[in-house]
């Protein structure tokens, strides 16, 4: 039985090689060996997002893919996104509408808003609810999450007319 | 929960996979949208995996003259997002937007969403609602199967362990058809309670091809067929929606579990019927306005 798997990836731009036991989740790869830990992990069968983050461009669970499955792939974390020094623009958003309190939720939803808002139309609250109903979150009853996305899609259309 | 410890082979062809297949306790993976949730749970322990997901020829929507050939590894993000499936199948993106959620659309397959059979899943209701036949590619032989043949029953279907799902093929629709699908979950992207499709042909005001198929409350999905019967060759304007909708009931034994008892099912039925023949009614061309 092939017990060690030699990947070779980008993770936030960084190339990384290493070998892993097949069974190894990309959750825990990027967790506990690459010590990437804003990538949280709830459930571990993909119904809660808290483990979301970017495969070759679209959002993943983590949880559900193998770290040795992702050999050649491209992947970005919620370490990507800003620092605690300099937050990004969703990030800011979040903060602003309180989007967040113990934060578990955090990381999983700040990678799903940012495929919302470069994919999806959101016009409508139901359909920033809809997107976002993979995720989900105990404390903030999603009101300020919802929230938060509006002022980032309506600033979006903004840029762009 | 941790997966147990298994091999992991990745195959880049259909020749190659199957050769992969040749042993004892060996699982595909595609999206592991589903398979890996029940490794993770050690509900399924497989000894090998192999992956397909570098298999560059079953990932494409194509057509073949006439009819629609979608590969077992599309996406369902894949499905939803295509120009050749909306001008030919508009009914396939209105079903993807109700499976899962955005990151498991994107990973999830049609091929592995056929083989995983739940009841109340969308694509196995979409091959059961357009007359789609399943192609499946063993060491031997390929297998070409409908819906009824593939499904047995919830979470089993027909194919051997030793076999790979590699397309569905769609018919073309009848000619000016109009179709819809819609359904009933507790929140977005949840499995429905019950979910129906509808394919509606109308010429010289009379309904000449009319089916309508149902998820969530069979051992797999089922097609209406006293519903079906009743309705095919009526003018159409003499159909009331709402008086026939409750035959799509005939001969249904939903099942009671977490999600909604069968009395709720069976309410919803004829609710969500009554929708997707009217919405497809007024899309077929001559059809109600
Ligand atoms: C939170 C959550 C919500 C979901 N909600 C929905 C929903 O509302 N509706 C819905 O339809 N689905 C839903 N799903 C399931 C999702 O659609 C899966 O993508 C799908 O059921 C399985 O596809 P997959 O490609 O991920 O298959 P995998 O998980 O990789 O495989 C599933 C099974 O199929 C077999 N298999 C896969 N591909 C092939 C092939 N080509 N040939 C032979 N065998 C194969 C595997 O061996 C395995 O037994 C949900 C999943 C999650 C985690
Ligand atoms: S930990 Fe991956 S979805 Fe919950
Ligand atoms: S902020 Fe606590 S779970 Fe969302």
């Amino acid at each position: 039985m092939s017990t060690r798997i030699d990947i070779t990836l980008t993770v936030n731009g960084e190339e990384i090689v290493e070998t892993v036991e097949p069974r190894m989740l990309l959750s825990d790869f990027l967790r506990d060996r690459l010590g990437l830990t804003g990538t949280h992990v709830g459930c571990e069968h993909g119904v809660c997002g808290a483990c979301t983050v970017r495969l070759n461009g679209v959002t993943a669970r983590a949880c559900l893919t193998f770290a040795a499955q992702v050999d050649g792939a491209r992947i970005e974390t919620v370490e990507h996104l800003g620092t605690v020094a300099s937050l990004n623009r969703i990030q800011q958003a979040f903060r602003k509408h309180h989007a967040l309190q113990c934060g578990f939720c955090t990381p999983g939803f700040l990678m799903t808003v940012q495929e919302m808002l470069e994919t999806l139309p959101l016009e409508t609250d139901e359909e920033i609810r809809d997107a976002l109903s993979g995720n989900i979150c105990r404390c903030t009853g999603y009101e300020h999450i919802v929230r938060a996305v509006r002022e980032l899609a309506d600033e979006r259309e903004g840029a762009a007319a | 929960m941790k997966p147990a410890p298994f091999e992991y082979l990745r195959a880049t062809s259909v020749s190659e996979a199957l050769e992969f297949l040749q042993h004892d306790d060996a699982k595909i993976i595609a999206g592991g949208q589903s398979l890996v949730p029940m490794m993770n749970f050690r509900l399924a322990q497989p000894e090998r995996l192999v992956d397909i997901n570098a298999i560059a020829e079953l990932t494409e929507i194509s057509e073949d003259g006439a009819d629609i050939v979608i590969g077992s590894l599309v996406r369902h993000a894949e499905a939803m997002r295509s120009p050749l499936l909306a001008r030919r199948l508009p009914v396939i993106a209105e079903a993807m937007r109700h499976v899962a959620h955005l990151a498991i659309r994107n990973r999830g397959t049609v091929g592995g969403s056929l083989v995983h059979a739940d009841p109340s899943a969308e694509w196995p209701l979409l091959v059961a609602l357009l007359n789609g036949e399943i192609i499946v590619e063993g060491p031997e032989e390929r297998r070409y199967l409908a819906a009824e043949e593939f499904f047995i029953a919830p979470l089993v279907t027909d194919i051997g362990e030793d076999e790979i799902l590699t397309a569905v093929r769609f018919p073309e629709p009848p000619s000016g058809a109009g179709m819809a699908f819609d359904e009933v979950a507790r929140r977005a992207g949840d499995f429905a309670m019950a979910a129906s499709g509808a394919l509606v042909q109308v010429e010289g005001g009379v309904i000449r091809d009319l089916r309508v198929a149902l998820g969530g409350v069979g051992d797999g999905p089922v097609r209406a067929s006293a519903l079906e019967e009743e309705l095919t060759g009526k003018p159409v304007d003499a159909v009331s929606v709402a008086d026939i909708a409750e035959l799509a009931c005939e001969g249904l034994e939903p099942m009671t579990d977490l999600h909604a008892s069968a009395e709720y099912r069976l309410h919803l039925v004829p609710v969500l019927v009554g929708r997707v023949l009217e919405t497809a009614l007024a899309r077929a061309a001559g059809g109600r306005a």
